[in-house]
């Protein structure tokens, strides 16, 4: 796919009856906890939808459990591409959930840090090329040519997302925000058709938080990508969502517009009632929640995250 | 540990008392303690071999004589001079840090600083396609032309140590380097190519369905151990990465066992004789390395300049850059799409398969090989050579596991060569401990080592860093 | 082989085993506070052996030893052994362990260093003490004790097993009941958190490695009075242990011990089974196929809450 603007203003841009992803009664357990419990979500084609809570409500373990980091002991996960088939991501590997059209960033920022700006973006640009190593080896024209093109892929997504004067710069000396811009870079050049976004503005300054703005819509507006956002920063949430799904205690607790969310008193109640509950017994709010966000977890695959 | 628990507010007094260290507690005793153990371990491991009947011996002609005595009064003047001569050597060395510095800057810091130099001025040259392939052109040239300068053991040696070496370090380092996976069963596929040599060229007691030529043997074993290295790393290689390091130990162990146990196939430990030399017998041509050394010397650099720039030519691809992915982070790598458990395994085969092909002119030159011939402890031995010469650098592993299979060759006389396995053992920790990027380091593998070491990512696939993070 | 054979094979598969556990809870402690698998572990049991011969050797004892002077030999090889075995244990951990982790060494690095120590003190041995097998004096005669419907019981066998069961209680003590223990299985658990509850984290994983490396010392004398001593004799039983850990879940102290009865025991019984020359394979069969099928092991990983 190459970056094309579509004409968003001529039609809706979001049709409710077209659900990209299909959430249903996923249920996560680590042992004796439950970090998430049935929990239902639908991701409309091209909109963007905000997944909000406290510390510790399970809103990283839903995206772990999305992209096939996590395995849920229950319920349905189902990815629908354009053409309207239907796959289910639940107990995939990673690797595969990202192939059918699923890429994310992290939290804590994961790029690779010995590598350039470029080879980060490039790494993910081909992981759907044919060439195999014997040609590679060889040096036969079909593996220069893919080189080529995850090049130029690389360079416009680069481009796309601000980063134009920094492609040979290392990945680990950029700055914070420069890294988070890489990282969804990264992610785009997958090429998605969902975009999950970890707090992307955790730890952004006022202006760099306007660029991100920006560039959210445009991922939803010029590329046509769909996008799941887990965010703190209210402001960020209301100005860009076209919808809100609040989490809490691994449960969904309310769903609707965002002045719907802001009004619904349950909501209020779990935002006050945690910061009261911290306040009061100087306790962290993980604890509150009760869920490790990213914990010992049986449920998670060999090799990865062994914390 | 907490020391005390009192329910009154400690005044600063007993604070103080508590932060006061006795005369004795200061680090600089500590390094008197450890340069003189080092001083006795030096004096142990320089002194005899011990013998048969007498199990004190080498500890009696060691410990027992006045050369301990030089020795511990050797490192009690070291440490005088390196706590108390601060002043002496400052005045000649400038203001700096760490023991080893003192000793080393000076001769250091003026290399670094002409190497740079040099680089700099020939940065623009090096980037010349044909100044590269017209130096490539006389260091292969200046190869060949090696065994003429040498004598028939320094051939040998070449042939035998250096090169089959070379080869597997190049293929190893595929595996550790890149891929970030320790392969501790690599000599295995060794194995395997140089037991396919002997059944298909039909040394072995169990005859082939039709003998080859052992030129057409290289692709029989290449792909014999390619299966191998896909059916062991299959299952294994999703398991963490230092659980491969044992399952590939074990792995070596089988094939080491049934090489050895194997009767009827394998000929057991008696080994197998009478392999086929690389030849060529059609009608009327018959020609036939035998026991030269030097034609297998330049098959050897053919093999290896070829496999040089194939895997350079992987190293700066998707695929180099997936392994370098999967080593930094593969939770990140595997979000991204990249498929690890495949680029895994793709590195796994690749090693195996240069192991064979190593195997294959092993036997094929030695034309005699046993079970002895594939210990374990040449598994260990390539490993300690491609991190003396430096992970995922090429040049760096070509060219200190080249010097370190020429120098015990070369000191045979005067150090017992059954010592080689002690020495490359403190070798190996000592790297790890100061220098543990290798000899000529891979850019890569420098910049994550310093990440790491501030703090940040991991420098292999083995997700978590050991041990509880130090502050 | 013969049912009434069966008891031939058990009881010194039973010693055996008792061998393996002893050594395998070394791994598994180490693999418990560092996450690391001590390659050098076989050469503490090495060291164990060869401390002993020293001392026993320069104690010099007649052919003859009275009843009172065995026990007092075998209570002094005890003792040389296991304070060999520690020390050399605690040497380990000071120079090739702890440098790298103050710099926070990659694991690779850990894993190199650990094989580096390991051939560096097996080739000292064979150079100081020559290369050749060599044997304990004898402590006392090897008389049968008792029988077992038909099968007899010698001393070394009680006195081996009885030397493990007792060191395996007194672990299990010592993690479970005592404060040391408990620093250990928080350092086990979370060593950064357990840094900032105020555990020594130096302290502790020194202890635990001067632990394990008494009870490897000990089992390595143990082992000499049954077969030979040499510069490599750690091998096998160092590798067939370590199986045990992993078969046991590494980590896990109680599945250390099962693990290594249970290897002891298909070890003993692989000999008539497949034949003698076969028998070290099994150790590695059972290792590749449990790691294949289930890496977590039996019992399942963790130090901290299972131990």
């Amino acid at each position: 796919m190459s970056i094309t603007t579509t004409k968003a203003d001529d039609r809706p841009r979001v049709d409710p009856g077209d659900q990209v992803m299909r959430v249903r009664g996923v249920t996560l357990r680590f042992g004796g906890l439950v970090g998430l419990s049935d929990v239902a979500l639908d991701l409309h084609r091209g909109e963007i939808l905000a997944v909000i809570g406290p510390n510790g409500a399970g809103k990283t373990s839903l995206f772990n459990s999305l992209t096939g980091m996590y395995v849920p002991q229950e319920g349905t996960i189902v990815l629908r591409d354009r053409s309207g088939g239907e796959h289910s991501l639940l107990g995939r590997k990673p690797h595969l959930v990202n192939r059918l059209g699923v890429a994310r960033t992290f939290q804590n920022i994961r790029l690779f840090g010995a590598l350039t700006a470029l080879e980060n973006v490039k790494i993910a640009a081909e992981t759907r090329q044919k060439s195999g190593p014997v040609s590679i080896m060889l040096g036969l024209p079909n593996a220069r040519r893919e080189d080529r093109e995850s090049d130029r892929r690389a360079l416009e997504l680069l481009h796309f997302v601000g980063l134009d004067g920094l492609l040979n710069e290392l990945a680990a000396s950029l700055s914070y925000g420069q890294q988070r811009s890489l990282e969804i870079a990264r992610a785009l050049a997958t090429d998605p058709q969902v975009l999950l976004l970890d707090e992307p503005a955790a730890g952004t300054n006022p202006t760099e938080k306007l660029d991100l703005e920006v560039l959210i819509r445009r991922i939803n507006r010029e590329l046509g990508i769909s996008v799941l956002l887990i965010e703190h920063d209210m402001r960020l949430v209301m100005s860009v969502a076209d919808r809100v799904t609040v989490l809490n205690f691994g449960k969904v607790i309310a769903s609707g517009s965002p002045a719907e969310v802001q009004r619904d008193p349950e909501v209020v109640a779990a935002y006050l009632g945690a910061e009261m509950a911290a306040e009061m017994t100087g306790a962290t709010q993980a604890e509150v929640g009760g869920v490790p966000e990213e914990g010992s977890v049986p449920a998670q695959r060999d090799g990865e995250e062994q914390r | 540990m907490t020391t005390t628990t009192t329910d009154f507010a400690p005044t600063a007094a007993t604070l103080a008392k508590l932060r006061r260290k006795r005369w004795y507690q200061h680090p600089m005793y500590g390094r008197l303690v450890g340069t003189v153990a080092a001083a006795v371990l030096l004096d142990v491991m320089s002194g005899p071999q011990g013998s048969r009947e007498d199990v004190f011996f080498s500890l009696d002609k060691s410990l027992g004589s006045m050369r301990v005595v030089w020795w511990i009064l050797g490192a009690v003047a070291l440490w005088a001079v390196m706590e108390f001569g601060k002043p002496l050597y400052q005045r000649f060395l400038g203001p700096k840090v760490g023991p080893l510095d003192r000793f080393t800057t000076p001769v250091t810091e003026p290399v670094k600083a002409v190497t740079a130099q040099a680089r700099a001025k020939t940065a623009d040259l090096r980037r010349i396609v044909w100044v590269r392939l017209g130096f490539s052109a006389v260091v292969i040239g200046l190869l060949i032309l090696l065994p003429n300068l040498l004598s028939t053991f320094w051939n040998q040696v070449l042939v035998n140590e250096v090169a089959i070496y070379v080869l597997l370090a190049i293929g190893l380092n595929v595996v550790i380097g890149w891929a970030g996976l320790l392969d501790l069963g690599f000599i295995a596929f060794f194995a395997i190519g140089a037991y396919s040599t002997a059944y298909w060229t039909g040394a072995m007691p169990v005859d082939p369905p039709f003998k080859l030529n052992a030129f057409l043997v290289i692709p029989v074993a290449v792909a014999t151990c390619l299966l191998a290295g896909l059916l062991l790393g299959a299952p294994t290689l999703r398991l963490r990465g230092d659980y491969l390091a044992i399952v590939t130990l074990g792995f070596h162990e089988i094939i080491y066992l049934i090489a050895k146990n194997a009767d009827g196939f394998t000929n057991g430990p008696r080994g197998v004789q009478g392999i086929s030399n690389f030849g060529i017998h059609i009608g009327p041509i018959d020609y036939d390395w035998e026991l030269d050394p030097v034609p297998y010397w330049y098959l050897l650099i053919g093999i290896a300049t070829i496999l040089i720039i194939a895997f350079l030519r992987l190293e700066h691809s998707r695929v180099g850059r997936a392994w370098t992915a999967i080593r930094e982070d593969e939770v990140a790598a595997s979000a991204t799409g990249v498929p690890t458990v495949k680029f895994k395994l793709m590195a796994f085969a690749i090693g195996a398969s240069t192991s064979g092909i190593a195997g294959v002119a092993y036997a094929s030159k030695a034309r005699f090989i046993s079970p002895e011939s594939f210990l374990l402890l040449f598994s260990v031995l390539v490993v300690a050579y491609v991190i003396f010469g430096g992970m995922g650098s090429l040049w760096g592993v070509i060219i200190g596991t080249a010097f370190l299979a020429w120098l015990p060759q070369y000191m045979k006389d005067w150090v017992d060569p059954n010592d080689r396995f002690m020495y490359l053992g403190a070798l190996l920790i000592i790297m790890m401990i100061y220098r543990p990027q290798g000899l000529i380091p891979s850019v890569r593998r420098k910049r994550e080592l310093s990440m790491a070491k501030a703090g940040l990512g991991d420098a292999d696939a083995m997700s978590e860093p050991a041990g509880g993070r130090m502050t | 082989m013969q049912p009434d054979e069966i008891l031939d094979y058990l009881i010194p598969g039973i010693m055996l085993g008792a061998l393996y556990a002893v050594i395998a809870i070394g791994y598994t402690l180490v693999y418990g506070v560092l996450q690391l698998i001590n390659f050098a572990h076989s050469e503490v049991f090495m060291v164990g052996a060869y401390s002993a011969l020293l001392a026993l050797t320069w104690i010099d004892p007649s052919t003859n030893p009275t009843a009172l002077v065995s026990v007092l030999l075998v209570a002094a090889g005890l003792a040389v052994s296991g304070t060999a075995g520690a020390a050399t244990a605690f040497a380990l951990e000071k120079v090739a362990y702890r440098p790298l982790r103050r710099r926070n060494a990659p694991r690779l690095a850990f894993l190199i260093s650990a094989i580096g120590a390991s051939y560096f003190l097996q080739n000292l041995a064979g150079k100081l003490f020559g290369r050749d097998s060599r044997a304990l004096p004898t402590l006392f005669e090897n008389k049968k004790v008792f029988s077992v419907f038909g099968t007899q019981v010698t001393i070394l066998q009680l006195l081996i097993v009885c030397a493990a069961v007792l060191m395996m209680v007194g672990l299990d003590y010592l993690v479970n009941r005592t404060k040391l223990g408990s620093g250990i299985r928080a350092v086990a658990q979370d060593a950064e958190t357990a840094g900032l509850m105020g555990v020594d984290i130096d302290k502790v994983i020194s202890r635990t490695f001067i632990i394990g490396g008494f009870m490897g010392g000990i089992a390595g004398f143990l082992f000499g009075l049954h077969l030979q001593l040499s510069f490599t004799m750690g091998f096998l039983p160092g590798i067939t242990a370590f199986a045990a850990a992993v078969v046991g879940g590494v980590g896990n102290i109680r599945g250390a011990m099962m693990g290594g009865m249970l290897l002891g025991i298909v070890e003993s019984f692989s000999s008539p089974i497949f034949g003698e020359s076969w028998r070290y394979v099994s150790a590695f069969a059972v290792l590749v196929l449990v790691l294949m099928f289930r890496p977590t092991g039996i019992l399942g990983e963790r130090l901290g809450r299972s131990a």
